[in-house]
């Protein structure tokens, strides 16, 4: 089995150990998912810097500490973002967080998605619910280096259009050129004009060059189960399949064990993983 | 459009262009092509069920008025698919509203005469139902699936 290598970047942070990060604002997306912006210190001189899909470890003191994945632009990472949904006491807590104040953050980690190795192709994004979040910065990164890349599919499922993420800028990306942008929900009410029905449900609705496609693919597990059953059937290279995983995570380095998938930590070895990487694992109870 | 035209467009739709010269001269015999403008009612629930759409541009909402819930949209249908079998089983009713969202091209095809070609000849029947099962299995997969509730179980953290 091929490994694809980790990219980390250096930072002389202790992952152990939460640095002070002022929150600049909270931006409610829906009733129940916010985006939290926030402004990193220059530690040790160097300026915080993330690849697309790590994730960071945000502490409210004295509360509790959770895995968010970075929702905003790499290329900007002097303002951060987490999409956030609310569910939790610590991500309650996080939600009524105001200009100002400070929470703890450890981080970046984890394993990211592989735009180097999708130079050149075509790239299908295929995100569910709150998934959407952890692969924005991936297609802010597509979007810069647009020549790069042949044509970009966006595909969005989620539970009804209130639930929709970034709806303003969902409709700016469908207007790049060659980025196709398709949303579906899974219950509409007159006033939406998109598609109803699952995600899979537009694969009907895109033309695929498989050999020459990589597809990205985060959200709820089962909707990733039936859009990798999808994409096989199509006859995309299962190589050419990406994953972000999601496990409870505490230690966020692979010490703790909490996100243990099989024989792979989803901190440490991921969250981002090739599907070959998983196949023998994925859709299987108990693990 | 004449039928010639027709038989020409049928060939470029997903559900019929394998079809056979002789099946598709049967096809074209009850076929007929139909516009319809955003936001224009295809059928309503309950009415009769007369007709087979096959979609060729623009987009259609399956809905289903839920009482003090509303007007729910359960699915649309668009280019390359079909939308419509409740002409095949009786009491040939419409279980739900469908309507345009966007400016729709299709072909119509007059349920009785497909009901009738189907039992007069029977290759031609059972190729219809092959074809209809096929789209019938999907949209039962695809139910089921949306029954989970997948996006309404996330944990929502590390996302």
């Amino acid at each position: 089995m091929k490994m694809e290598p980790v990219l980390v970047p250096q930072t002389s942070f202790d992952p152990m150990l939460p640095f002070p990060v002022a929150i600049r604002r909270t931006t409610w997306e829906t009733d129940d998912t916010f985006t939290l912006l926030m402004e990193p210190p220059a530690a040790d001189g160097a300026r915080f810097k993330f690849l697309p899909g790590q994730f960071n470890m945000l502490y409210v003191f004295g509360v509790g500490e959770v895995a968010i994945s970075i929702s905003s632009d790499p290329q900007k990472p002097n303002l951060i973002a987490h999409t956030i949904h609310r569910v939790g006491t610590v991500t309650t807590v996080l939600s009524r967080s105001k200009r100002g104040e400070f929470i703890g953050v450890r981080g970046p980690f984890g394993s990211s998605w592989p735009i180097e190795k999708a130079k050149g192709m075509d790239v299908i994004v295929v995100a569910g619910g709150i998934g959407l979040a952890p692969l924005r910065p991936v297609l802010y990164s597509l979007f810069r280096r647009r020549k790069d890349y042949g044509r970009i599919v966006l595909m969005y499922g989620a539970r009804s259009p209130l639930d929709l993420l970034y709806r303003v800028e969902l409709e700016q990306w469908s207007k790049l050129d060659g980025v196709d942008v398709v949303v579906t929900v899974d219950r509409g009410d007159s006033s939406w004009k998109g598609h109803v029905g699952v995600v899979t449900n537009l694969f009907s609705y895109i033309k695929m060059d498989p050999p020459a496609t990589m597809a990205m693919l985060c959200g709820p597990e089962v909707m990733m189960k039936f859009t990798i059953q999808e994409l096989e059937r199509r006859g995309l290279p299962l190589e050419h399949l990406h994953l972000s995983m999601e496990r409870n995570m505490k230690c966020a380095v692979g010490f703790c064990g909490h996100c243990q998938y099989g024989p792979k930590f989803i901190c440490k070895d991921g969250p981002v993983f090739s599907f070959p990487q998983l196949s023998q694992f994925f859709g299987k109870g108990e693990i | 459009m004449q039928p010639e035209d027709l038989s020409v467009v049928l060939c470029k739709h997903p559900f019929t262009s394998d079809l056979d010269e002789i099946h598709m001269k049967l096809l074209v015999g009850c076929a007929s092509n139909v516009t319809f403008k955003d936001g224009e009612f295809l059928f309503h629930e309950g009415e009769s069920a007369d007709r087979l759409y096959l979609i060729r541009n623009g987009r259609v909402a399956l809905e289903v008025q839920a009482g003090e819930r509303g007007l729910i949209r359960i699915q649309t249908v668009g280019p390359g698919e079909i939308l419509g079998w409740s002409w095949l089983i009786s009491p040939y009713r419409w279980h739900f509203t469908a309507c345009a969202v966007e400016n729709v091209r299709a072909i119509w095809l007059d349920g009785k005469c497909l009901r009738t070609k189907s039992e007069t000849d029977h290759d031609f029947g059972y190729e219809m139902l092959r074809r209809l099962a096929l789209v019938l299995e999907h949209r039962l997969e695809a139910t089921r699936r949306q029954l989970l509730d997948v996006y309404g179980s996330e944990i929502g953290v590390r996302r």
